[in-house]
């Protein structure tokens, strides 16, 4: 596929998602008389078991599982690449103790990290937003610490790769040279070292899109992420899911979430293989 | 042979103990009690609880007594599955987890290695772009949009297999196949590009210079290398598809070591999550062991290293 019509794929994903539920004549949490309703005209994914529009759930589904995707993506890209940079440049003891640290968290299991975050700072961040000018925000609170929980554990990957980068990059000799004109760790590592290793990094970020989305949708499915009167595409499918039974199953509640979320997913794994392949 | 495998398994020890004794802070220091009933627990009862499952005392204290616990091979009771000691818990459900796993671990490879060498000898052809395209796909779906919709089709729509439960081998079909198939394009691509790089090779020239016929040449000359990166990568996966996966526990209702843990981590059933921990972490250090030991009879140049 072209990477163009890939590209314009997501692009309606995306927007499809922010301007769907102003052009949706109802709303997320809008309940009527028409339980699991099958697809129509009035309702054209059909509706779930409390009555609501299915397509309209799905669009601002997508606006968080999207938000998740990026917010999470960028703390993690923010907190990979410092690390690797640092813990590549540093060398030596640093280097090693860094990289022990990425090991050990490499092996506690991720939903832990991510449910102590959330369940730890929960109210202190509700109580911190309360008395800023983000005080609209503090509802939010358990969301916000899902996006940086999410980042803080997608990021291990990350660090090991720009580390291994920069191992080769800093005996190269225009990082010996601006050593040699006194510049300061900082400069040489944002400013020489950095540019070097970003193409690698902007190719990893559309693994970490899928990967931090895939995550919250895994949370959501246990029951532990986005909750309700919300709703992502993992707790969409987790709830499609939990209404199969042998006497009736509903079948637009699974196929819909799972076809938006399976497309989205497949549209940023094919963008980051062709990006991968351009560079080789 | 015998001193790298000692180093190793000295050198994991430290990293185990280290994982183990955060896992147990971090459940311990989340909000929740792990005695929290509807209703309130008064301080008396609460303390001799604490006191009867050795979570008295400040948290270093507590680590410390659970870590020679540990060491002297008592994972600890479960605190939500009152009569019910970790070690039973892991016993009954571990095998089911690996016998899952291992299903899934043999399709994967089984599956995917012969697509992969399929594409190869058929390189930039059309049916290696429509491998690659369908291998792409079988990777970027996760198990959790892939399961609900087999058994939307193949249970309900078509009802082939049954939905879920544990114990015959049509139930056993469709968790096997759902945990396998993402791992399936993964290894299909491993071994494509593996053996497309191997086969580009100086050592491939040469040999077919002097002669060797197509057949040993792919066999005894390019297959060794072009393993490696699937082996690497298989050490990894092998621990986690053992270790089962959790969602697709919880959808076909299976009662492995992944159910456990979600309801341990729910319920702060601090020595249930941290004895899973351990085995998890011990699964992923074997492998990791398995792995590197392979890479070292595969790969000569990393022989001579060490």
């Amino acid at each position: 596929m072209k990477t163009r019509l890939i590209l314009f794929f997501l692009l309606t994903v995306l927007v499809a998602s922010i301007a769907g539920p102003w052009l949706s004549p109802y709303d997320l949490s809008d309940l009527s008389n028409l339980r699991l309703d099958s697809p129509s005209k009035t309702h054209w994914f059909g509706t779930d078991l409390h009555g609501r529009d299915l397509l309209t759930r799905l669009l601002y589904g997508g606006r968080i599982s999207l938000l998740v995707g990026f917010v999470g993506a960028t703390v993690s890209l923010f907190v990979g690449v410092t690390y690797g940079l640092v813990a590549g440049y540093l060398g030596g003891r640093i280097d090693n103790a860094m990289m022990r640290l990425v090991d050990i968290l490499y092996a506690l299991p991720r939903i832990v990290l991510v449910i102590v975050l959330i369940s730890l700072f929960d109210l202190k961040l509700k109580a911190l937003l309360d008395h800023t000018w983000f005080a609209s925000l503090a509802p939010h609170a358990r969301l916000l610490l899902l996006f940086m929980g999410l980042g803080l554990v997608e990021w291990l990957t990350l660090a090991r790769i720009v580390r291994a980068q920069v191992l080769s990059i800093k005996e190269r000799p225009f990082v010996l040279s601006a050593r040699l004109i006194g510049q300061t760790t900082p400069t040489i590592l944002f400013r020489q070292i950095l540019p070097q290793v970003l193409p690698t990094v902007l190719t990893y970020l559309t693994l970490a899109l899928p990967a931090v989305i895939l995550e919250e949708s895994f949370l959501s499915f246990l029951g532990l992420g986005v909750q309700a009167p919300l709703a992502s595409w993992g707790t969409l499918l987790a709830d499609g899911t939990a209404l199969l039974n042998p006497i009736q199953s509903p079948w637009w509640c699974v196929l819909f979430p799972a076809l938006v979320l399976a497309t989205t997913l497949l549209l940023l794994n094919f963008l980051g293989d062709q990006l991968r392949q351009s560079r080789k | 042979m015998l001193t790298f495998l000692t180093r190793r398994l000295m050198s994991s020890i430290p990293v185990v103990l280290t994982v183990l004794a955060l896992c147990f802070l971090l459940v311990r220091i989340a909000p929740g009690s792990p005695f929290a009933t509807e209703r309130a627990l008064d301080p008396k009862t609460k303390a001799y609880l604490e006191e009867k499952y050795g979570l008295s005392g400040s948290l270093p204290q507590q680590i410390i007594r659970y870590g020679s616990n540990v060491l002297h091979g008592d994972l600890g009771d479960s605190l939500k599955f009152r009569g019910r000691t970790v070690v039973e818990i892991i016993a009954q459900s571990l095998p089911r987890s690996l016998l899952l796993g291992s299903i899934a671990f043999t399709l994967a490879l089984g599956l995917g290695i012969p697509m992969g060498a399929w594409a190869a000898a058929r390189h930039n052809k059309t049916p290696d772009h429509w491998l690659n395209s369908i291998a792409l796909l079988t990777l970027s779906i996760p198990t959790f949009v892939l399961a609900p919709v087999a058994v939307l089709f193949f249970s309900f729509g078509i009802p082939l297999f049954p939905p879920a439960g544990w114990g015959t081998l049509p139930q056993l079909v469709l968790p096997s196949l759902c945990l396998a198939l993402p791992f399936v394009g993964v290894c299909a691509r491993l071994t494509r590009s593996g053996l497309i790089e191997t086969t580009g090779a100086d050592f491939i020239r040469t040999a077919r210079a002097k002669g060797v016929t197509e057949k040993t040449l792919i066999l005894i000359h390019a297959l060794r290398p072009a393993v490696l990166p699937l082996v690497a990568y298989a050490g990894p996966l092998a621990a986690s598809i053992l270790t089962g996966s959790l969602v697709i526990e919880e959808i076909f209702a299976i009662p492995g070591i992944g159910q456990f843990f979600v309801s341990g981590v729910m319920n702060r059933d601090v020595f249930l999550v941290s004895g899973v921990v351990l085995i998890y972490c011990v699964l992923l250090l074997f492998f990791n062991l398995v792995t590197d030991w392979l890479t070292a009879i595969l790969d000569p140049r990393i022989r001579a290293q060490s």
